[in-house]
């Protein structure tokens, strides 16, 4: 019965997220949900396109959704969290704005691809909470969560309009599946506060300094780590932790954690499948956290 | 200390411009606004900004168009779309700021190098090309067409981005490629 | 051949700014049967009216046609008029051509063209209408009013003044509603409950009102003068004639302590089963609530309350629901309003974070009999030393609710002050427009002001913890254009006003409207504002929209006018749009018979036919369109007039 599972990775899965990838990958073939990649995917066009031409920017969500509906698959699964609120922005003006609707349609026709109805875009941590579960998330746990408290960080995009994965004032499904799995969740008050995006990479300054404040309240808050569910907050909250430091004069090096690696870490999953290795900051924790666990622990 | 003057006299203003916005999707309750200033006060960035979110509604429904464009906070806004989420009057504010910075692109009402709609155009012009975008090729471009030192502070990152293979030099080509630009050459209806 | 006047209205320009009136005239006037044709400014006023009455005279005209605004507006306006110019007001029909016609469309050909069509169909079915009469029913000198808050407490007592016998049915142990639960009111800062408990007495000592707490209106039926209502009577375990409200068996219970959640103090204070709901309850009696007694959670309690009644024996535990019928003439809904609940915005963090209150609770800590004495403390016991009030919470929103909820503005301000007062706090009033428009609003507005409260003019978007215990509101001060986080100890939730979660039901057991924020409609925003589009059931307070207490008050004292002149005039004339029963075509089948919503049909017993009761037949013609053989007709919809209208709007000229 198993039911496989079309995912659209995007770019940043196939680069700087590639443990989000592998991480995922692992996580489902233990739940026994096969992952199939959309074949010859375009970028989604994420936040920039949108600031340049926004008809060009739902015609690349369009052939992508297209494709998905040629592969006769009805749900199309993105994690990133960019690509799967560009794809449900793209199919909820399509439905609304008739102007918009042609478009697409004109856009596909001269494509010599079809019309996009009828798929659903989906976010992984959605599957998990919908398709399979807490329950069944609890009993699939067999090694038990020894790197303390973590704050389930769930950024902007995927909890906005447009989107399902939660509700977008307070969401807690990230919490709810960390705290079936056995990991302890902090309240942390951030946990919808945008990482600044791609604004690291432009104003600098003013897209490190939110970073710092995540950073610093999660710590406050006394977690460990931080989960996230999109590549873009994990890379910022990853990678200028150094930076930060410098800056701020208060040490950090917290690990920077997908939801996919701690529960596939939880099903039991090898490490080194999960992408661990491709973290940057916190590395220090993360090998003293696994030394203790050089042999599966098994519940009875 | 400057002692410039800050009035604005009405023939400043295009009372017409406004009115063309709302037409555009999600523009649409733009003159709802109750001024409440709820955008700026959930919006992570708005204290960086010289207008706040609010301020920017107010310029654009009052037709003071060169302000709103020439500020800094349209590139500032990181699509987050909280304001949108919390604006009592559903006001999409998220897309007014993507309208007002297709504008400004439009009309390069930015300072020069401004590395924000630098690289919206160099990515813009990778995915046209190649259908992928690839971070490494994005940032390298970037820098060459606005700051090439900000290469420099980014090799520390660089260095552990190899290190732990999250760096890929290869630049990605989808096969449908052909079948994309004929998609993306489909023209607009005209307005 | 029928000699029909047709007269085409201007309206000023509401009408004859879209549509060509005189080309509509023109039109009628070559229509056959049609004696007389004009235009005319506005048919509704004294010289429009005349222009019928003299036709009739002067052209021997034996029908009207009136095209203008809608029926419900003038109807009863042009058959009066048909009916002193000496015809039966039913030879008259009228046309919309403003609400249907001119008001909805903005191509002038068209929408004429249109008006011709609507008028022509007119000419078709007026030639066929019959004479008929108005009936008078009596009105029963009786008035129920629904609901003891200030509103129902008022037009009780005028009521009463006036002679008339009142229900006060109320579904709380006592009468004073919210106003009851207030420490003091704005802008005069007079003490709620000194104001109130006068009234709340008289309410009980006033013979021409029976007071029903713990009570409810189950069931309406009947019409105007002579509505059947049932009520149903929640048991208080308490004889209320044996009970002297001595609150002996509360201090004997065998809970020594209070231990459940005070309603009355809203969940901050505490009460045993057997309660007083306040000190100053109407009636004085207590009541013991089933949920939290011993005796009734397992049949084993010593009983403690009962030795403490003693002789007086007022303890009554298998006392059950019961259903009274009563008969009334008209009917007051003062049901009121319930506050909002901000657990529906998680961003304030109420019943998150302990030191977010609402107003209602912060009403309750500092009115002196409230849970802390006065004392305005945090949960903790701490006095707060900056207080934060957020106004428009669950006001303003499209996520909640869209209005003004009216009163927030002031009562924040009179918040502001009164903490002010108790604590000499700092304070904060984040608001986005303050609202100050009532007699002496403003100059409270400015006194609060001087009195060195803070102004913030924007909605708070976030309220988070300090890291020192504290709370921060994070607001644009946009008449500064920055963003401001102000640390705070307490935060007050300024919450809107809703409608009763109930008011739809409500509104269907009285069948009158809600509009979509759930709160009753009056039939007409201006000039009857009391009244609603069913006879005889008139509105009062919030449950007709936010009000302060100056306004429900006032309303209250016009629908208990409303109520006594209708009792005075003594009957009512009902239309005439009946339904009746050709018995020789009935075949008894019973179809019509649930249909009806009004019950008004029954079988005959010794012919078993269909027999409908003119008085309760409200003219809606579900049975009509039900009955299989045909046989039922309905007074100015028979099927020939409708066929014939039909016929009509068809025949293109």
């Amino acid at each position: 019965m198993a039911r496989d599972y079309l995912y659209f990775p995007g770019c940043s899965l196939k680069a700087t997220g590639v443990a989000y990838e592998e991480s995922m990958q692992e996580l489902f073939r233990i739940l026994e949900m096969p992952l199939r990649e959309l074949e010859d995917w375009n970028c989604c066009g994420a936040t920039s396109y949108m600031a340049i031409d926004e008809e060009s920017a739902f015609q690349l969500s369009a052939r992508n959704l297209s494709l998905a509906r040629q592969n006769g698959n009805s749900d199309l699964m993105a994690p990133c969290a960019a690509c799967y609120l560009v794809l449900r922005k793209t199919q909820d003006y399509v439905k609304k704005y008739p102007r918009v609707h042609r478009h697409v349609a004109a856009s596909l026709e001269s494509a010599g691809l079809p019309m996009m109805d009828g798929v659903k875009v989906r976010h992984p941590l959605e599957v998990l909470y919908n398709d399979v579960g807490l329950e069944k998330l609890e009993s699939k746990v067999v090694r038990r969560w020894r790197g303390g408290p973590v704050a389930c960080y769930y950024g902007c995009q995927a909890v906005r309009p447009f989107t399902e994965v939660d509700r977008a004032h307070n969401p807690i499904r990230m919490d709810e599946i960390m705290k079936a799995v056995g990991v302890p969740t902090v309240d942390y008050s951030l946990k919808t506060k945008c990482c600044g995006g791609a604004l690291t990479g432009t104003i600098h300054d003013v897209g490190v300094r939110l970073n710092y404040l995540l950073l610093k309240e999660a710590a406050r808050k006394g977690a460990n780590a931080i989960v996230t569910l999109c590549p873009l907050c994990q890379f910022n909250l990853d990678a200028y932790q150094v930076e930060i430091q410098k800056e701020s004069g208060e040490s950090f090096d917290t690990p920077i954690l997908y939801f996919t690696q701690v529960l596939g870490w939880a099903f039991g999953a090898d490490p080194r499948k999960l992408g661990f290795k491709r973290g940057i900051a916190g590395r220090k924790l993360l090998k003293q956290w696994f030394a203790e666990h050089a042999e599966v622990e098994q519940y009875v | 200390m400057d002692f410039g003057r800050t009035m604005k006299y009405q023939r400043e203003a295009e009372p017409d411009w406004p009115h063309q916005l709302k037409q555009l999707p999600g523009c649409e309750r733009l003159f709802s606004c109750i001024q409440c200033g709820k955008c700026s006060g959930t919006c992570p960035l708005s204290i960086y900004m010289d207008y706040t979110p609010r301020r920017i509604i107010n310029l654009v429904r009052e037709g003071f168009r060169n302000e709103a464009l020439s500020s800094k906070t349209i590139w500032l806004c990181a699509s987050c779309y909280a304001c949108a989420v919390h604006c009592p009057q559903d006001i999409h504010i998220t897309d007014v700021m993507y309208m007002l910075k297709r504008e400004a692109i439009q009309h390069q009402m930015y300072p020069k190098r401004f590395p924000i709609p630098v690289l919206a155009r160099e990515f813009y012009d990778l995915v046209r090309k190649r259908g992928r975008s690839s971070e490494f090729w994005l940032v390298l471009r970037l820098a060459m067409k606005s700051n090439p030192l900000i290469l420099l502070g980014m090799v520390r990152t660089g260095f552990w981005l190899i290190r732990t293979g999250r760096l890929s030099l290869r630049s990605e080509r989808i096969r449908g490629v052909h079948q994309l630009r004929r998609e993306l050459a489909t023209p607009k209806e005209a307005q | 051949m029928a000699r029909i006047g047709i007269y085409v209205c201007h309206c000023g320009h509401n009408i004859a700014g879209t549509i060509d009136v005189k080309g509509v005239a023109n039109y009628a006037a070559s229509l056959p049967g049609v004696a007389v044709a004009r235009d005319y400014k506005y048919m509704c006023s004294d010289p429009g009216q005349d222009l019928i009455k003299n036709d009739i005279r002067d052209h021997q005209l034996d029908r009207i046609i009136v095209a203008a605004c809608s029926p419900s507006l003038h109807e009863a306006t042009f058959r009066n008029a048909t009916a002193q110019g000496g015809l039966n007001a039913y030879y008259f029909q009228m046309v919309n051509v403003r609400e249907h016609d001119a008001w909805v469309h903005s191509d002038k050909a068209a929408a004429t063209e249109k008006a011709k069509d609507l008028v022509r169909a007119a000419v078709y079915r007026v030639k066929l209408h019959k004479p008929l009469e108005r009936r008078r029913v009596p009105i029963r000198p009786e008035v129920l009013v629904v609901g003891g808050g200030i509103a129902g407490i008022h037009a009780s007592l005028s009521l009463a003044a006036a002679g008339k016998q009142v229900y006060l049915v109320e579904r709380e142990p006592t009468i004073g509603g919210h106003m009851a639960q207030f420490d003091k009111t704005f802008p005069t800062l007079d003490c709620a409950a000194c104001i109130l408990t006068p009234k709340m007495t008289a309410v009980r000592a006033n013979p021409n009102i029976t007071l029903w707490t713990l009570s409810e209106v189950v069931k309406v039926e009947g019409f105007v003068g002579s509505y059947q209502v049932t009520v149903r009577h929640k048991p208080r375990y308490i004889i209320d004639d044996l009970c002297v409200g001595c609150l002996e068996c509360v201090e004997a219970c065998v809970f020594k302590e209070p231990r459940f959640s005070d309603e009355f103090n809203v969940g901050l204070g505490k009460r045993k089963p057997v309660y007083m709901p306040f000190p100053q309850a109407v009636p004085q009696l207590v009541l013991i609530d089933p949920e939290t007694c011993i005796e009734f959670k397992t049949g084993k309690c010593k009983k403690t309350c009962v030795e403490a009644c003693a002789e007086r024996n007022a303890i009554d535990f298998t006392q059950k629901e019961r259903l009274e019928t009563i008969e009334v003439g008209s009917i007051i809904l003062s049901t009121g309003f319930e506050v909002f609940d901000p657990h529906r915005i998680p961003y304030y963090g109420y019943g998150v974070y302990p030191n977010v209150y609402t107003a209602l609770e912060v009403e309750r800590l500092v009115n002196a009999a409230g849970p802390t004495g006065g004392e305005v403390v945090l949960r903790d016991g701490r006095k707060p030393k900056r207080v934060g009030i957020v106004h428009c919470v669950g006001s303003r929103d499209e996520h909640t609710n869209r209005y003004c909820s009216r009163v927030c503005c002031m009562y924040s301000l009179k918040l502001a002050h009164l903490v002010k007062e108790h604590t000499d706090a700092e304070i904060f009033n984040c608001y986005i427009d303050m609202r100050t428009p009532g007699k002496t609003f403003e100059e409270f507005y400015n006194r609060v002001g001087e009195e060195g409260v803070n102004f913030v003019r924007g909605k708070v978007a976030d309220v988070y913890p300090d890291g020192d215990g504290s709370l921060v509101m994070q607001v644009e001060d946009t008449l500064l254009g920055i963003v401001r986080k102000i640390p705070v100890d307490m935060v007050v939730l300024a919450v809107g006003l809703e409608a009763h979660r109930d008011a739809d039901a409500v509104r269907r057991m009285f069948n009158i409207t809600c509009a979509s924020e759930g709160f009753f409609v009056e039939r007409h925003p201006k000039l009857a504002p009391v009244n609603t589009f069913t006879d005889g059931i008139f509105l009062a307070g919030c449950c007709q929209g936010p009000k302060d207490i100056p306004d429900t008050v006032a309303q209250a004292g016009a629908a208990a006018m409303e109520a006594a002149a209708l009792i005075d005039k003594g009957y009512v004339e009902l239309e005439p749009m009946t339904a009746s029963v050709n018995e020789e075509e009935c075949s008894g089948c019973k179809t019509c018979i649930p249909m009806c919503p009004y019950s008004a049909i029954s079988q005959k017993a010794d012919v078993k036919k269909a027999f409908i009761n003119e008085v309760l037949c409200k003219g809606c013609g579900t049975c009509v369109a039900a009955c299989p053989s045909g046989s039922i007709k309905q007074n100015l919809f028979e099927d020939e007039e409708i066929f014939e209208e039909i016929e009509g709007v068809l025949a293109y000229a």
